[in-house]
């Protein structure tokens, strides 16, 4: 038997007929005719080689060039070789799994709240909520934050302290590392919601029924059924927050004026020559470290969320 | 694919005498607001036996499985299975198996695995389980798919995945959700007799859920036809195709014409020919009336001076219908397709009523 694709059609002996632009038919034809089909999306794919493509390839082109101009590797050994650079790369994987991991479990939890309130203004509101704050970051955020919690003035600290329960007291601050995951979270537990939410919506209730009416429990039908075939969601979801955190600069310089040392901060520093001057490349270096790691988290992303959508269509 | 002939030897010894156990509606009435869904329907289902819950779009058939399946509660009345009443026991506790009228396997597991899953809900080892569930997919004919995942198999192999899967917690009853809608004709054709070979054998108590007259009537023992919540009629096929209750299944069930007729004491007076009303007389309706005729009901022949003209004809195979108008009535009328021959569009015709008796309804607006 012929095993077909999704797109291939077979003819009643089995055989897989040809399709229009394969094999015989002529190659300028095809040509023609595949650009005359890619011609809507040729302006954004110029875009994307412009704005993506070309940089990277910058990136990658001065991260194995010294000073002189010439290919090393010495960009990379010095990044990986410990000190400073690897540390900052160190916090900021670390900063990346708390601020995946912590809004990845919250934000699932509030995705089946949603899921299964009844209530449909509830659920308005906490999309379009989730909508708005996934959103919200970067400088503002930095300043509200530091309006809400700063040690000395900020509204929430001063309603915490009488209390007794000012964290400043108890050795947190808003500028160090457990300060600027705090703040992530501000804005990665809505992006949660709104990637893992969609997936809830997919569990269908006849999936739910069919349990129920082999005698599983609600308890036995999540642990059966209704997690595993979350899961690649909510990991690729996680990957996807991960690499948010990763990336993340604008909230991290403006909450902590850059002293905090995570690699997306480096490199603006470096870049901007105001402390480290004549280390350009090693900043492209620590970018296309940056840029691998980033693909490998997409490539996860890609391939949990192929099996979910195969599992939730 | 033809389904195995082998039966597994637990499935076999269950077969020897009715396994399946007496449902009875008692009174159920659910209302969802304004509508009411169920209105103080009651049917007694015997055990083994298949009935099919027949009628349009909202007319309580999948409200009343799904009571029985306790997935909704009644407002009023019972459900009582094995004399038991189970109205208000939680689904997980009936222990009746279920086919879902969409694609409902557990897209994380494979064949096997969805099957065994009600026997791991109940702490069935693992070997015993699985041999069970390969049993089960070889009587549906899926022996060699136990490790195909839902997304890897076709349609009807998922239903006849989910068919053994309800099988595989020896349910005395089964309930069938419209199985079959999602399917294609042929596919449909070749499941439907599976599902009534299956059941025959395991004398299981069966209902089933369908807004398909051909699937109801080729598969169930008796039919129940519903319409607004209430029952119509329960009759075999036979009995609801020639001798329908009411009105309303005199025209949901099967093709049928309607003609203006005359009332003349206990006859009509049909096409020119006085025939006698079928039932009880005393519940004809005053005013005016009209005949349900039936395709098989009416004889048509070739006649350049008849009254009424071929309008349109569709093949059937042994036999081909044909559409004639004739006094303001647009009848259907059933002809051997090898003496269809002579009846093109537009050819002049008589038309002869040939049953021994007629429903007669009040006159509705012609649509």
């Amino acid at each position: 038997m012929t095993v077909l694709s999704d797109y291939d059609t077979a003819t009643p002996d089995g055989d897989v007929a040809s399709r229009p632009g394969r094999g015989r038919t002529g190659g300028v034809g095809a040509l023609v005719r595949s650009l005359r089909t890619s011609a809507p999306v040729l302006p954004f794919l110029t875009y994307v080689i412009l704005v993506l493509g070309v940089p990277t390839a910058v990136i990658v082109l001065y991260a194995f060039r010294s000073n002189t101009g010439h290919f090393t590797w010495s960009n990379i050994h010095t990044i990986l070789a410990g000190g400073q650079y690897r540390a900052g790369f160190e916090t900021s994987l670390k900063l990346a799994v708390v601020t995946a991991v912590v809004p990845g479990v919250l934000g699932t939890l509030v995705a089946y709240a949603l899921s299964t309130s009844e209530h449909a203004l509830f659920k308005r509101i906490t999309s379009a909520t989730a909508g708005v704050l996934a959103q919200f970051g970067g400088v503002n955020l930095a300043f509200m934050f530091i309006a809400g919690f700063a040690a000395t003035n900020g509204i929430v600290t001063e309603w915490l302290r009488p209390l007794g329960l000012d964290p400043w007291n108890h050795g947190w601050s808003l500028y160090k590392f457990w300060g600027v995951a705090f703040v992530y979270v501000y804005f990665q537990l809505p992006l949660m919601v709104l990637i893992i939410t969609p997936a809830f919506a997919g569990l269908r209730p006849a999936w739910r029924e069919a349990a129920e009416n082999l005698g599983a429990s609600r308890w036995r039908y999540w642990r059966h059924v209704g997690m595993p075939v979350l899961t690649p969601a909510i990991l690729g979801s996680m990957f996807l927050l991960f690499g948010s955190g990763f990336s993340a600069y604008a909230t991290a310089e403006a909450l902590t004026a850059g002293t905090i040392a995570v690699t997306p901060i480096q490199i603006g520093a470096i870049l901007q020559g105001n402390v480290i001057a004549g280390e350009q490349n090693i900043a492209y270096a620590l970018a296309f470290a940056m840029i691998v790691i980033l693909l490998v988290t997409v490539i996860f992303y890609v391939l949990l969320r192929r099996r979910t959508t195969r599992w939730l269509r | 694919m033809a389904m195995a002939t082998d039966t597994p030897t637990n499935v076999e010894t269950r077969g020897a005498s009715p396994s399946g156990a007496p449902v009875v509606f008692d009174n159920l009435t659910r209302r969802f607001g304004a509508t009411t869904a169920l209105d103080r329907l009651s049917l007694d289902i015997a055990p083994g036996e298949l009935v099919a819950l027949l009628g349009p779009s909202g007319c309580g058939k999948t409200t009343a499985l799904r009571v029985l399946a306790g997935f909704d509660r009644p407002d009023l009345g019972r459900v009582l299975v094995d004399g038991n009443d189970v109205s208000h026991v939680p689904a997980q506790r009936r222990d009746m198996g279920m086919v879902f009228q969409s694609y409902s396997l557990f897209p994380n597991m494979n064949a096997r695995d969805n099957v065994a899953f009600g026997l791991q809900i109940r702490h069935q080892r693992t070997a015993q389980r699985r041999a069970k569930a390969a049993e089960l997919l070889e009587l549906v004919g899926l022996g060699e798919h136990v490790t195909k995942y839902p997304h890897q198999l076709s349609g009807g192999q998922q239903q006849r995945v989910a068919l053994a899967r309800a099988l595989a917690i020896e349910p005395r009853v089964l309930l069938l959700d419209e199985p079959l809608s999602a399917l294609d004709a042929k596919v449909r054709a070749e499941l439907r007799d599976q599902i009534r070979a299956l059941q025959q054998r395991l004398a299981i108590t069966t209902v089933f859920v369908t807004h398909d007259q051909e699937e109801a009537m080729s598969m169930a023992d008796r039919v129940c036809v519903m319409f607004q919540g209430r029952v119509e009629q329960v009759a075999t096929p036979s009995v609801l195709y020639s001798q329908p209750a009411t009105p309303f299944v005199g025209r949901f069930v099967g093709v049928s014409s309607r003609v203006a007729v005359t009332r003349r004491g206990d006859h009509v007076e049909v096409l020119g020919r006085d025939v006698p009303i079928r039932g009880d007389l005393a519940a004809v309706p005053a005013g005016e009336l009209e005949a349900l005729l039936r395709p098989e009901d009416l004889d048509v022949t070739v006649n350049p001076n008849g009254l009424g003209v071929v309008t349109h004809r569709s093949f059937l195979g042994a036999t081909t219908r044909v559409g004639v108008g004739i006094a303001g009535a647009n009848l259907r009328v059933d002809v051997r397709s090898a003496q269809a021959d002579d009846l093109e569009l537009g050819t002049r015709v008589d038309v002869s009523v040939n049953a021994r008796d007629v429903l007669v309804t009040t006159r509705q607006p012609s649509s």
